[in-house]
């Protein structure tokens, strides 16, 4: 028997399709060395081509394995349900208002909006411009309900995947951090000035540019601790959430524990912090349970991603 | 539509007239959706780093047949066309995602060995990977030249480091020039050959032919 010493496939039988992947999964050496060679020596392979056959059947099953567990994790599903959700969302309202140009032409009390197409889709159509937009606004609400089903589905998953983090900031929000990052891994590895600024991507680089003064909060301006602070408060308030909000993904990331004093001790800072304006924001209790309205990030120029 | 022979560039990649242009080109299963003229497939240097060193002219060592170690996979879109003229290919990539669209590139060729592995940790797949003649680098993470430092291991004696350096990745708000530099000086055990910038190709990158010390 040849030294194959640290080689993927050292002792393993030709034939042992399962062993080979795992190994090239986990297996670890210092050093290359001559494997097709040593293949060929220690009888694993009759010959080179056949050690190329052999490796590229193991690191293909190897790596889709690694790629197919890495993917249907649940914080992977997570973030494409909230990105579906925001597409949904999306293109329900660029077709709504084509909807409502078109519908205005031929039913004058067709109003604008969901609701608009709603009616619509409810309509009997008269000639084949008529079928055309009901058949439209019939589009219109599908999407809309997707959305809603999207958003269900995230509200379910998402304190699944990170419950610390979701009982926090509300599931929609939560899920959009993991989605900014890139994952829940790469969210709980984030210092939490990133976290502070995680949807302000474009503010961010002005800033880091010289162009602009550096943004105060992300996407987490959504929750009720930042969006009904005091304006001259709202850099702090943004801080110390954003703090505890990296604090809790990395518990969930890398302990799963519930850890319900963080939020204790997030209220007690943003009471610390509002008592500076005497403002108490117009919903002191906390409320993490209702998620703010998705639009209100906008409604902040400069910080929109 | 004769192809131009090329003594710079390596067997199996001929520059061939393509939609009024001369355009690099190699044999295999299209994968981006590339131009193709019969076997050939458009290598667009604007969309591979590897591409466009080979369109500046520089002399990467390649001459066709080599064992390459590429490191910073991707998707698959300029080691797809190494796999076309090279021999045994090992493609190394981080990231799931993009490696999700890598296999069936590998699935369609003979000598592309795919691994998820972090190129920051050579011996994740030390075991799998053999010396080479070859190692190319295109990752975007920070620590570029520490990347190309500890995977020095793989290269044979009168093999070729191809490193894109990216300066973005290590610092968006330093000057390209200065993350270049920093690059260089951190670089050890290699000679550096040749350094070129990508421009206009891909903005704000360097590629770097060194050999081993």
């Amino acid at each position: 028997m040849s030294d194959t010493e640290g080689g993927w496939f050292a002792g393993l039988a030709p034939d042992d399709a399962e062993g080979a992947a795992r190994r090239i999964r986990d297996g670890e050496t210092d050093s290359p060395r001559q494997w097709p060679a040593l293949a060929v020596e220690s009888g694993f392979a009759a010959d080179t081509e056949a050690y190329y056959d052999r490796l590229r059947e193991a690191t293909l099953a190897a790596t889709r394995a690694a790629v197919r567990e890495a993917e249907t994790a649940g914080d992977r599903q997570l973030v494409h349900a909230v990105r579906s959700m925001d597409d949904t969302e999306r293109v329900a309202n660029e077709l709504a208002e084509r909807l409502a140009e078109w519908a205005g032409t031929r039913y004058p009390d067709a109003g604008t909006g969901v609701d608009a197409a709603r009616d619509l889709a409810a309509r009997d159509p008269t000639d084949p411009a008529d079928e055309r937009v009901v058949s439209l606004a019939r589009r219109v609400v599908d999407l809309t309900d997707e959305r809603d089903d999207l958003r269900a589905f995230v509200e379910r998953t998402a304190p699944e995947v990170a419950p610390n983090l979701s009982a926090m900031a509300g599931p929609v929000l939560a899920a959009r951090l993991v989605a900014l990052a890139g994952g829940l891994e790469s969210l709980a590895k984030k210092p939490s000035g990133t976290v502070q600024v995680l949807g302000a991507e474009d503010a961010l680089f002005a800033h880091l540019a010289g162009r602009a003064s550096s943004p105060k909060h992300g996407v987490i301006f959504v929750h009720d601790y930042v969006r009904n602070t005091h304006p001259d408060e709202r850099g702090s308030a943004a801080r110390a959430l954003a703090g505890k909000l990296s604090i809790a993904a990395r518990v969930d990331h890398y302990s799963g524990d519930l850890r319900p004093e963080l939020q204790a001790e997030l209220d007690e800072r943003i009471t610390t912090i509002r008592a500076r304006t005497d403002d108490p924001g117009p919903n002191s209790a906390p409320d993490t349970d209702v998620e703010p309205t998705d639009d209100a990030a906008s409604d902040d120029g400069g910080d929109d991603a | 539509m004769s192809p131009e022979s090329d003594p710079d560039l390596p067997a199996g990649v001929e520059r061939r007239r393509l939609d009024g242009r001369d355009r690099l080109a190699t044999r295999g299963e299209p994968v981006y959706g590339e131009p193709t003229d019969g076997e050939w497939r458009v290598w667009d240097a604007g969309r591979s780093k590897l591409g466009a060193m080979l369109q500046s002219g520089m002399d990467t060592g390649l001459g066709g047949g080599e064992t390459v170690l590429y490191l910073g996979a991707a998707s698959g879109t300029t080691v797809s066309h190494v796999a076309d003229f090279a021999g045994p290919t090992y493609a190394v990539e981080f990231a799931p995602r993009p490696t999700r669209d890598l296999l069936p590139v590998a699935e369609a060729r003979d000598n592309l060995f795919p691994l998820l592995k972090d190129a920051r940790k050579p011996e994740t797949y030390a075991h799998v990977v053999e010396p080479v003649d070859a190692l190319v680098q295109d990752v975007a993470t920070r620590g570029q030249a520490e990347v190309a430092n500890r995977n020095r291991r793989f290269l044979r004696e009168d093999g070729r480091l191809l490193a894109v350096v990216k300066a973005r990745s290590e610092d968006v708000t330093a000057d390209p020039e200065d993350v270049f530099e920093a690059f260089l000086d951190a670089l050890s055990g290699y000679e550096v050959l040749e350094t070129t910038s990508l421009d206009p190709y891909h903005e704000d990158h360097l590629a770097v032919v060194a050999r081993p010390e």
